[in-house]
């Protein structure tokens, strides 16, 4: 025990499952499989999508929710829940202080003025200048900010008043993955004190779907189990959800009495070749790194879905007890290692596994946990893990 | 023999390679002679047609391969040339063997490409259209280009680093913010050398447009390389530009044991984030004094050890009267004296790329005695009384530099460099 170890105080969800740490847990420790999904908005592609959000609950001025498109709502309204969750909210001295990183991809563009140049396009011969024509005329001037990567993290400055200091990794869920490390890292140094982490993904817009069919990651057609998507497509099922997490070092969080969910002991990243056969050894080196205690062990993993990924992973974590958490929320992408590493917290300071959500493959794991691994393997590049403990 | 470690007992974080790519030209040898010069980089775009523009200027970098094959493509061209000057200085070889840490745009589909999946089809339309032609046509090396890792990644592999590489954006402080992690990862003692990259790319028609929308770009075309004025009365807005720059950091005592030569040192970064508006700073600058002193206090040093500011000095009418008032907030009556100029008059505004660049041409400031011009400094605005080194570059014994970038966002970052170790 250090008076720098990191500790989770604040936890900051919202997916279809709901918002909130209880929701969450609550849906977790009831599965309802196969989880209630949409197939109808966005044809052959399924997805987990937003339940219904009173934004104003946490984005109290209309003002500031008008300036953002949903993916920022998100952000902000979860970082809002992890904030008041971790008692921080509203205290001016301690949002001043508290430095923040950010898993941002980008923002929604306008689909319509989108559309429009696209069938305008087809018509002209000089599309360039169509484009300048279309653009400079059709293009809300705010919508830019709406989608600009960093811009999640600036109306979570101006939204809650967390000024201390911050920084937008980008890069898919590796960002997420670099965003808790280095967040852990800085508190363990001293360079910060407390720490806002986290991401969103907003999967309810085509350009978000057409980012995965690019390279034919997407599942096509109803809901399958996650570990084993093969029939038709690429695997990933999206879904739109966020997590951001309060993290601070033992000593801050003892010194304004708050008990911490956990702690991260341990993370460790690798960016693995992903030529044939060579993934599955990466993850279970990635694993060794964290020098998890032996004996039964729980994972919770943001596995995507992805066809050559998750069986990599799910045969790197033979003989664990692994929980996919995104057959319920679908893949969140930035969001998913914070997303992991939230629920991995909650069992621990539950005292109770997640019960398996795929009895083909999940094995049971009784009794309350003391260490949780949580892993994320991106469905294109980049591995994390993190080994949480008892606080 | 140089201490090794600094006043918090940290590894001193030695600078012992630099890379750099802008509208001026390729490497530093180019860039410093124009720079120095007073030489714009700015002109009349040609990579895209500018009817219905009201901005028709910027600093592209126009002389690359990739200079027409979109943003993916030519922020990575940058990004490696960029580095493979700064890890040739270095005297490291093909293996890099430690973090890299990458400042670049947030990346998606070009409109080019957009249309051309538009065009492979006629059932549905939209972006309906789009997602089906994408999914009867399986992998596409478009994918590649939209994903926030890929420029990160390529680099990577390139230099031979270790780990998963960070790519991240704080808007235009985003060159900072990367110059900063790799100072913190040598601190925390994780590595003993990391690489810094700030590259942009991202000049395209629909970028200048979003800028222009906000009325944040100069529309002075007539005269291009007169367009970015920095702390100018006509100042009326900045140009958007191109370009890259690579730091290589070592902690001294690594750099000295394999007999490196040593650039400089990078003795403090220091950030604050503002909470006032989305692109407004907070009236009383305060965040902006806030990164500026926290840079000084994380590198050790008192305001009256610095003897240069490499500015932000964007040539927007808001940035450089804040950045004035936050300057002279720090600096008091001693600011007049302290030389105060912006590399943005002649190279436009790097963007994501900026920060790497500017703290690049510190360094070369201290090493070469010589400060680079403010140019276009014809109308001086007499609210902003700086010496900014107008029109001529002067030489100069500069010992340390403060370099500032802010950024849409409430993004401040500032960063302290000195010539020698203490």
């Amino acid at each position: 025990m250090s008076p720098r170890d990191v500790v989770i105080t604040g936890i900051g969800l919202v997916s279809c499952l709901g918002e909130g740490a209880e929701a969450h847990w609550q849906a977790f420790m009831a599965p309802v499989v196969p989880p209630v999904t949409d197939s109808t908005r966005f044809p052959p592609y399924t997805i987990h999508a937003l339940p219904e959000i009173d934004w104003g609950l946490q984005i109290p001025k209309r003002g500031d929710q008008r300036q953002m498109e949903t993916w920022q709502r998100l952000g902000v309204y979860a970082a809002g829940l992890a904030l008041d969750d971790s008692g921080i909210k509203g205290d001016a001295g301690l949002c001043a202080t508290m430095d923040m990183i950010v898993a941002a991809g980008g923002g929604e563009r306008d689909e319509e003025v989108d559309a429009n140049i696209l069938e305008a396009s087809l018509s002209r011969n000089d599309t360039e200048i169509l484009l300048n024509e279309k653009l400079t005329t059709d293009l809300r001037p705010t919508l830019f900010l709406a989608q600009l990567s960093n811009l999640m993290a600036g109306n979570i400055s101006i939204v809650h008043n967390v000024t201390g200091s911050s920084r937008t990794f980008m890069g898919e869920e590796s960002a997420g993955i670099s965003a808790v490390e280095t967040a852990a890292a800085r508190l363990r140094a001293g360079t910060s004190s407390h720490v806002l982490v986290g991401g969103a993904f907003q999967t309810e817009h085509p350009d978000m779907l057409l980012g995965y069919e690019l390279d034919g990651h997407l599942q096509h057609g109803a809901w399958e189990p996650l570990w084993h998507r093969s029939a038709e497509g690429g695997g990933v099922i999206s879904g739109s959800g966020a997590a951001f997490l309060v993290l601070e070092t033992r000593e801050h969080a003892v010194a304004r009495g708050r008990t911490p969910y956990a702690i991260i002991d341990r993370v460790a990243s690798s960016r693995t070749n992903r030529a044939p056969g060579a993934l599955a050894a990466g993850i279970g080196r990635l694993l060794d790194a964290l020098a998890a205690p032996g004996g039964d062990r729980l994972v919770i993993s943001g596995a995507s879905g992805a066809i050559d990924a998750t069986a990599a992973e799910l045969s790197a974590l033979e003989g664990s007890a692994f929980r996919g958490i995104s057959a319920l929320i679908g893949h969140v992408k930035e969001a998913e290692f914070p997303f992991a590493i939230a629920l991995a917290a909650l069992a621990i300071s539950r005292g109770a596994a997640l019960p398996a959500l795929d009895n083909m493959v999940e094995t049971p794991f009784d009794g309350a946990p003391d260490a949780v691994l949580a892993t994320t393997v991106g469905y294109y590049r980049g591995e994390g893990a993190a080994l949480i403990r008892k606080a | 023999m140089a201490k090794t470690t600094d006043h918090l007992g940290r590894p001193v974080v030695a600078v012992t390679g630099l890379g750099v790519v802008t509208s001026l030209g390729a490497g530093m040898t180019e860039n410093w002679a124009a720079l120095t010069a007073g030489k714009s980089g700015i002109h009349p775009i040609t990579r895209f047609p500018i009817d219905h523009l009201k901005t028709q200027i910027a600093g592209t970098v126009d002389f690359l391969p990739s200079s027409n094959l979109g943003m993916a493509a030519l922020t990575y061209e940058m990004a490696e040339m960029a580095g493979r000057e700064a890890i040739a200085q270095a005297g490291i070889g093909s293996d890099f063997g430690g973090p890299l840490f990458l400042a670049a745009p947030p990346v998606e589909l070009s409109w080019q490409e957009r249309l051309a999946l538009y065009r492979q089809d006629d059932a549905l339309t939209g972006y309906g259209r789009l997602l089906a032609v994408a999914r009867k046509a399986g992998p596409s090396a478009l994918f590649e280009a939209a994903q926030f890792g890929t420029v990160a990644d390529r680099l990577a592999d390139a230099f031979g680093t270790r780990g998963l590489p960070i790519t991240t954006s704080t808007a235009c402080a985003s060159g900072a913010t990367a110059i900063q992690l790799g100072v913190e990862a040598i601190r925390r003692g994780e590595c003993d050398r990391a690489i810094s990259i700030g590259a942009d790319g991202s000049a395209t028609a629909e970028a200048l447009i979003r800028f222009s929308l906000l009325s944040a770009l100069s529309t002075q075309n007539d005269m291009p390389e007169k367009a970015s004025k920095p702390f100018s009365k006509d100042r009326d807005g900045f140009v958007l530009a191109e370009g890259s720059a690579a730091l290589v950091f070592e902690s001294l005592e690594s750099a000295l044991a394999r007999g490196a030569r040593v650039l400089g040192i990078l003795r403090g970064c220091g950030e604050k984030s503002d909470d006032f508006h989305r692109t407004r700073s907070k009236p009383d600058g305060s965040p902006a004094i806030a990164a500026v002193k926290a840079a000084l206090l994380d590198a050790g040093m008192s305001e009256d050890e610095i003897g240069y500011v490499n500015a932000h000095g964007t040539s927007t009418p808001e940035n450089d009267k804040m950045e004035h008032l936050s300057l002279s907030t720090v600096f008091g009556a001693r600011i007049k004296s302290v030389p105060v100029s912006s590399n943005k008059s002649m190279i436009g505004h790097t963007l994501s790329a900026a920060g790497a660049v500017e703290a690049a041409f510190s360094l070369m400031t201290m090493l070469e005695g010589v400060l680079p011009p403010t140019i276009n400094y014809d109308v001086p605005d007499p609210a902003i009384d700086l010496d900014v080194v107008p029109n001529v570059k002067r030489s100069a014994d500069v010992s340390a530099v403060l370099s500032n970038s802010f950024g849409f966002g409430g993004q401040n970052a500032c960063l302290v460099m000195a010539r020698e170790p203490v």
